[in-house]
């Protein structure tokens, strides 16, 4: 099929089309650059859901509870999830579809997963692009989802409208809830899996580290804390109210259009990144840098001279 | 397209393969999906990337991932003895939303007498237990290959 023809197919809601077209945009391609040129104009009006937090906190199971929530409402949910690649094989097994198969033959839901292939930051270039490709498609409703990340892994603050963070009952003191990166991150904080003990407590110490606050969050808005049991169901309902408050208070504010030039912005650096880092893994394996290598390696040169030497290479 | 695209070809990148994309699905009622999960891993420390749907699957579910996904290959784990029943389903619903191009591969208990059968309605493979891993893995990397034109790494 021409990709003209793919990209009109696409737009009418053909499933196979659409899969095909994320399939050039994921990797770097001439008919993905020309499938993005089209969907970047038509893009900016979904609202991006973030979903983020630790391994094993109940991302898929609470995406899978939104996805529901929306379908209700008539809504075209597409969801982005992102799981890792091996530093090793770069092999990755992904399964955060296993919670949201339900949807799997539902024609107003689109789920695809993507590795991060080196990627850092919890999110991937290729997630960002097709972000914009299903916002460009029509569809209102974008999840995205995060890998399993750690204490630094924000870059998802880039590239969604609403961030909900996801903790779990019994994963820290408050001291965890006071540290600084992903616990400032939040629009929401979801105290998931509410039905185990000591979910009250998790939420206590979350709401003392929002009310100590000077720095509210990145828009000004004050951000919630709720306890929501994804698994049984609860609370999903109140978690959906205050993300339909938060896209008025952001839309009230200005802030909807702002998101979608970060989020673009965001993906520009990352791809750059990934360019650059290709381009360095290439230039130390060239013969002619050996003696530098081995200069680095002895100890003979400071790593300052040799990253400056390098980057005028890049 | 227009010439704006060339941008990616005037600059040298560097060269990106696709890497190979596997569902692997358990398809009927039984929930042992110990292999399916001893494959996915194989697969996923041979470099490819590989999607779990989980335990439990209609043809239909697992036919819908795959188009989303847009895998190259499907890995079916069946052990209930559902095979010709469910099989012919996936095989036929990846015809009728235009996924021909799509590998199927069958794991599980299959009794010898259904597999040419099996291979007879299009499955490219059936794995039966005590298979190794690396049979499966080399298998699925030249089917993909062929189809590819050798361009695939994983």
């Amino acid at each position: 099929m021409r990709v003209e023809e793919l990209f009109e197919q696409a737009l009418k809601g053909d499933t196979l089309s659409i899969s095909r077209l994320i399939s050039y945009i994921e990797y770097p391609s001439r008919e993905g650059t020309w499938l993005l040129s089209r969907l970047l104009k038509r893009a900016g009006k979904a609202h991006v859901i973030g979903i983020t937090g630790s391994p094993g906190s109940g991302k898929s199971t609470l995406i899978s509870r939104l996805i529901e929530a929306y379908r209700k409402r008539g809504e075209r949910v597409a969801v982005v999830a992102v799981d890792p690649s091996s530093p090793f094989t770069q092999g990755a097994l992904m399964g955060d579809r296993i919670r949201m198969q339900k949807f799997a033959t539902d024609p107003g839901v689109f789920i695809r997963s993507f590795a991060t292939r080196g990627e850092r930051g919890g999110i991937s270039t290729a997630a960002l692009l097709t972000v914009e490709a299903f916002d460009g498609l029509g569809y209102n409703r974008i999840l995205l989802e995060t890998v399993g990340v750690g204490q630094v892994d924000v870059d998802i603050m880039h590239a969604a409208h609403t961030i909900l963070v996801l903790t779990a009952p019994g994963t820290g003191d408050e001291i965890q809830a006071l540290k600084a990166g992903l616990m400032e991150i939040g629009d929401i904080y979801v105290v998931n899996k509410a039905d185990r003990p000591g979910a009250t407590e998790t939420l206590k110490q979350l709401e003392f580290a929002i009310e100590g606050g000077i720095f509210k969050s990145r828009s000004g808005w004050k951000p919630v804390a709720l306890k929501v049991s994804a698994a049984l169901g609860e609370g999903v309902d109140e978690l959906v109210k205050v993300i339909d408050e938060h896209i008025d208070y952001i839309t009230k504010n200005s802030i909807a259009w702002q998101r979608v030039e970060e989020r673009r912005i965001h993906a520009l650096k990352s791809m750059v990144l990934w360019l650059i880092e290709a381009r360095l893994e290439d230039l130390l394996k060239k013969p002619e840098n050996s003696k530098l290598i081995e200069g680095i390696v002895k100890g003979d040169i400071p790593v300052y001279t040799a990253a400056v030497k390098l980057l005028e290479m890049i | 397209m227009d010439r704006s695209s060339d941008i990616l070809e005037q600059r040298v990148l560097p060269p990106i393969k696709r890497r190979i994309k596997v569902l692997v699905a358990k398809l009927g009622l039984d929930g042992h999906d110990r292999g399916a999960k001893v494959v996915a891993r194989a697969l996923r420390d041979a470099g490819m990337e590989v999607v779990y749907t989980g335990i439990r699957q209609t043809p239909e579910q697992v036919v819908n991932a795959a188009l989303q996904e847009d895998v190259d290959v499907v890995g079916i784990s069946i052990l209930s003895g559902a095979h010709m029943a469910l099989v012919p389903r996936v095989l036929e619903l990846l015809r009728e939303k235009g996924l021909d191009d799509v590998a199927v591969v069958v794991g599980g208990i299959i009794p010898g007498d259904d597999i040419p059968k099996l291979k007879a309605m299009g499955v490219k493979e059936v794995f039966i237990p005590g298979t190794p891993l690396n049979a499966i893995v080399d298998f699925i990397r030249r089917n993909v290959a062929a189809k590819r034109g050798d361009q695939s790494e994983g």
